[in-house]
């Protein structure tokens, strides 16, 4: 068994930055790159492209810059890669890489693809309740997309075990990617709820990325962090019993001290003793948390509670359409004219018969950020966008708001500067819900693929 | 003395659907007993009023200096629903920093940012 595990972040989010990604491969020392990719709507967002794009793949858009920035550092030392990348279509992204690892003259590395977490045509049979408003599942039949459920380490130990050099998941929990390689290398038990709480409570520290090393995190003059351009992203080096260190690849900018990772253990928890995963229940309580060394951060005992009998299930409705759009007043009075194109607007909404569910006219500089918690009593701003945004059931409605923004260029107020419309301002809506299914009824599958 | 949270604590804010967390943790262990006394969740809702419409629930982490504060019904409807522009509440955080708190002056030299 290893004294020390090394695990990196390769990714917090699909839109996440590469660079910092290959540095952790190129730094050559990590057993584990773990990329993590699937937000809240991601996986619907990918079944409704699908549905409109039979060409899409359905797994992560950048897996190529992905892999080809990683893959031949990971290769020359024998870093394994753990990756949820795969989104609706873990198989064919599996396939992709083997694709590239051929490309660069890896033959033999079996790569797992882990399945089993969409459950979109069982989902009414398996689930009841919506959690967030008690209401039951079925309500959701009309408009659902998609359903997924959040799979735990399980699944990628076994792929492990089978020999996977890679593994490429669809929805897996975050936390769990990072401690898979722990379950793996350290021997723990499923059941073993010390362990994994400790495990996955890392797992948590390093599944936001540079969260933890600087990112999200400054504030001149209170909170100053060197070479904020050049952040790196986080690397555990975790003991057998669960406890790490946290630190980053030396030379690059951020920082990792007590309070990034403070602020990063208790991002997204709610009761901080009981953070629920798939794997296990952490309970961040007990930490102990020690600055041993510039850019170090000891982490020790965080706890773990028995896992509960239910996986959450995330299911994605499509909700109607968003109708966006801004302009803007600069100079002496520029409140004073935008809050004279509000009212325009609201006439105009009245006018043209707007069926929403919400409309919300802000002032960019004022209060479109805090809304009505902004003080009424702030000095004039000298410039001012006027951002308006409705909510409605149809696309034909939610277009609307843009095409009055439009009438604001010669028939609105003095001196409105304002954008030829050169991009949609429409968006849809998914709706994400929550519920939960009984672990058992559930059956991750693992298929291999060779290069 | 009167001083802002800014110079006590720093926060940082998460989203999940329509709930919002938002922790506030001590610059320094001298300055959290007073944070913890006087931050408490009625004081952090009524500083959120218009924005925060439903409960709002406080877990102390006395081990860690910190209070985590999960703001429900914070996020205009749940992040793809909502029609404010930062959707996740990403800046919600940074509101719990111009809270009002009374400062015993020994504390002084704790205090960040002065």
């Amino acid at each position: 068994m290893k004294n020390t595990l090394r695990i990196g972040a390769g990714s917090a989010w699909w839109g996440d930055r590469v660079e910092p990604a290959a540095l952790n491969a190129a730094r050559n020392d990590l057993d584990y790159l773990s990329f993590e990719t699937i937000a809240e709507a991601t996986v619907s967002a990918a079944q409704v492209r699908k549905r409109r794009d039979p060409a899409f793949p359905g797994y992560d858009t950048y897996l190529d810059d992905r892999m080809q920035a990683v893959l031949p550092a990971c290769l020359e030392r024998g870093t394994k890669i753990i990756t949820n990348q795969g989104w609706i279509n873990p198989e064919g992204a599996a396939q992709r890489i083997v694709h590239w690892l051929r490309q660069l003259g890896a033959r033999g590395v079996k790569v797992a693809a882990v399945s089993g977490s969409l459950i979109t045509e069982r989902v009414l049979e398996l689930t009841d309740t919506i959690l967030e408003n008690g209401k039951p599942t079925s309500t959701l039949t009309e408009n659902l997309v998609s359903a997924e459920v959040y799979l735990g380490a399980e699944p990628i130990v076994d792929a492990l075990k089978q020999g996977a050099s890679i593994v490429i998941s669809g929805r897996v929990a975050d936390p769990s990617i990072f401690m898979a390689p722990m379950m793996y290398e350290f021997g723990w038990d499923a059941l073993d709820h010390q362990h994994l709480g400790r495990g996955n409570g890392i797992g948590h520290l390093l599944e936001c990325g540079a969260q933890v090393t600087g990112g999200y995190f400054a504030d001149p003059g209170f909170k100053d962090v060197p070479e904020p351009w050049n952040l790196a992203f986080p690397i555990a080096e975790v003991d057998p019993d669960g406890n790490a260190v946290i630190t980053k690849v030396a030379g690059t900018g951020g920082a990792v001290n007590l309070q990034t990772v403070k602020e990063q253990m208790f991002y997204e928890v709610h009761d901080p003793a009981s953070y629920i995963t798939p794997d296990v229940v952490v309970d961040f309580t007990t930490a102990k948390l020690e600055q041993v060394g510039a850019n170090r951060v000891q982490v020790s005992g965080i706890s773990g509670k028995p896992r509960t009998p239910t996986l959450k299930v995330s299911i994605g409705c499509m909700e109607g359409f968003i109708g966006e759009d801004m302009f803007f007043y600069a100079g002496a009075g520029a409140l004073r004219r935008a809050q004279l194109a509000k009212r325009i607007l609201e006439e105009r909404f009245k006018i043209v018969k707007l069926q929403a569910e919400e409309v919300r006219i802000d002032f960019l500089g004022v209060n479109a950020i805090h809304g009505a918690m902004s003080p009424a009593d702030q000095a004039e701003p000298y410039e001012v966008a006027v951002r308006v945004a409705a909510r409605c059931r149809t696309r034909e409605e939610a277009i609307k708001v843009g095409r009055e923004v439009d009438g604001m260029a010669v028939s609105g107020v003095a001196m409105t500067g304002k954008r030829v419309p050169h991009q949609d301002r429409t968006r849809e809506i998914i709706g994400v819900w929550s519920s939960l299914v009984a672990r058992e009824k559930i059956e991750p599958k693992v298929s291999f693929y060779e290069s | 003395m009167k001083t802002l949270l800014q110079h006590v604590a720093h926060a940082r804010s998460g989203d999940k659907g329509n709930t919002s967390n938002i922790c506030v943790m001590a610059y320094a262990p001298e300055l959290y007993p007073m944070l913890k006394e006087q931050l408490t969740a009625e004081r952090f809702k009524a500083h959120y009023a218009g924005v925060v419409k439903g409960k709002v629930d406080r877990y102390p982490v006395d081990g860690l200096h910190a209070l985590n504060f999960v703001a429900h019904e914070a996020l205009g409807g749940g992040v793809s629903r909502s029609l404010c522009l930062d959707y996740y509440g990403k800046a919600l955080a940074a509101r719990i920093l111009s809270f009002e708190l009374e400062v015993p002056e020994a504390l002084k030299p704790h205090l960040r940012g002065l």
